[in-house]
């Protein structure tokens, strides 16, 4: 993790972040030439822009991210979908891989079905429609769903998902981290326990500096039957 | 506690030397005490101690509206609920809502409106819920301020906190966040919550009577504790992600590669988080 760069501090919300010159980024709002926070979050700067990157909050959704979503309802020509959001996201029958027939989509998926798929397009009030027309999209089998804070998503990911793939390299484990946080994990048993164990971890640690170190640490122990 | 009911109505409230019966003077506060994070289940939480006030907050949301035909379409309701634990109370209150609680519960959120950023979130409901576990009057701005650590625990943008105290008249007096004797005694208490950027009123009540003066005093002394009372939500939400903080630097971290022993990191660089780098998986 790079330390360069002005650093960074917790702010609350209405904490004045930035003055004239800087422009507010997210996280923030501008109010007679002073930019102020409007969450709880960690300051970041860059380019003139300021934004405030939150700590804590229910997850948004934004098009084209990928999620981890659970089939809640039926409808003749939709699916409707837990994305983990404050907002229902229908799933419809055009926008799956398959060729639906009107009133048919029980065969294809069911409530209680877990599937990976893309937030296709969030209008001004709010409202999601996501779909399946990608080539990883697709209903899960088998496997292990994780649920983590959707903020801390980022981390579990790390730049150019680096840590993503060092959990991956060292638990034998297929990882899917949907931006609404959840996680679905793909492998023998004891190796999706060690690959829970290590998301944890970076969960928990999310503000601490070397975290690839830590996990690498962590997960080569684990190797070593530690 | 004290059976208070049978406390003499003569009882001098404010001596001649300006002190009150627990020793503090017309414009100190009681001691306060402010702890974020302290629910595993809500989204956020805080515990405030304010005198003899025991308040648990609770925040959740944003979610989904419930009924639906609640849900605003341009943007997000704050709704709050304020009860008092039955065992709250010398008397043992009966338990569920009651006129009282209802304002209480319907100033709070209403008061919590002017600050939450609802357009952010159309059709969803922020729901608030403040528990009074022991009553030792003031609990309306204990909850609020207490609720308002809550809310930015729980990540919801805010234009700012709302700080909350309360003043009145005793003894011929004007004081500051009076105690259960001086409120039920007292001649008059008049609870208001400031946004304390801007110095927005959001809520004011008044029980009792107060003249145009006296109430300027009142305010007066209310907006200069709310200044206090800030200090102390800023330094529960900072103490909340500074302990996780200790915590890693404290736990014996392996000597792994790239972090020598005795490596003096300051605390700031701890904060150096990997912000950019949020792609897909």
């Amino acid at each position: 993790m790079d330390s360069s760069g002005p650093t960074r501090q917790i702010v609350i919300p209405g904490e004045s972040v930035g003055g004239r010159g800087l422009k507010p980024g997210p996280g923030t709002f501008s109010d007679g030439g002073q930019i102020y926070a409007a969450h709880l979050g960690v300051v970041d700067e860059r380019d003139g822009l300021v934004s405030v990157v939150p700590l804590a909050g229910r997850y948004i959704p934004q098009p084209g991210d990928a999620v981890v979503g659970e089939i809640v309802d039926l409808g003749a020509s939709h699916w409707l979908v837990d994305i983990n959001s404050p907002y229902p996201a229908p799933l419809h029958a055009t926008e799956s891989p398959w060729h639906v027939e009107f009133g048919d989509t029980r065969r294809y998926l069911n409530v209680g079905d877990v599937l990976l798929c893309h937030v296709l397009s969030v209008d001004e009030a709010n409202r999601v429609q996501l779909t399946m027309q990608d080539r990883e999209a697709r209903r899960v089998q088998g496997g292990q769903l994780l649920e983590i804070e959707p903020m801390k998503v980022p981390r579990v990911i790390g730049r150019q998902g680096s840590m993503i793939s060092l959990i991956k390299e060292g638990t034998r484990c297929g990882v899917y981290v949907g931006q609404n946080g959840r996680i679905w994990l793909d492998g023998r048993d004891e190796d999706i326990a060690l690959a829970v164990r290590a998301i944890k971890l970076v969960e928990q640690r999310a503000q601490a500096v070397g975290l690839t170190e830590l996990v690498k640490d962590f997960l080569s122990r684990a190797r070593r039957g530690g | 506690m004290e059976d208070v009911e049978h406390i003499p109505k003569k009882v001098k409230l404010i001596d001649e030397k300006g002190v009150r019966l627990d020793g503090r003077r017309f414009d100190e506060l009681r001691p306060i005490r402010i702890e974020a994070g302290v629910l595993g289940r809500a989204d956020g939480s805080a515990y405030i101690e304010w005198g003899g006030n025991k308040v648990l907050a609770a925040v959740y949301g944003p979610r989904e509206a419930h009924p639906r035909h609640l849900q605003d379409p341009a943007r997000a309701l704050v709704q709050c609920r304020y009860n008092m634990a039955p065992f709250s109370v010398s008397d043992r209150k009966r338990p569920g809502p009651d006129r009282r609680s209802v304002e209480i519960s319907k100033i709070i959120s209403e008061a919590f409106s002017a600050v939450v950023i609802k357009e952010q979130f159309p059709r969803t409901s922020v729901d608030i819920f403040i528990e009074v576990l022991q009553a030792d009057a003031g609990t309306r701005c204990a909850g609020l301020t207490a609720a308002s650590v809550a809310l930015a625990d729980a990540g919801v943008p805010m234009k700012d906190l709302v700080t909350s105290c309360a003043s009145g008249k005793i003894g011929g007096v004007v004081a500051l966040d009076l105690n259960k004797d001086e409120d039920n005694f007292g001649e008059a208490d008049c609870p208001m919550a400031v946004v304390p950027r801007t110095g927005d009123l959001v809520l004011l009540q008044m029980d009792g009577h107060l003249t145009y003066a006296e109430f300027q005093k009142a305010m007066g002394l209310s907006l200069d504790a709310t200044r206090k009372i800030y200090e102390m939500q800023r330094d529960a939400l900072q103490r909340r992600y500074s302990t996780t903080l200790e915590e890693i630097l404290k736990e014996p971290v392996a000597p792994a590669q790239g972090r020598p022993e005795g490596s003096t990191d300051s605390i700031d660089s701890e904060f150096d988080m990997d912000l950019g780098g949020a792609g897909g998986p």
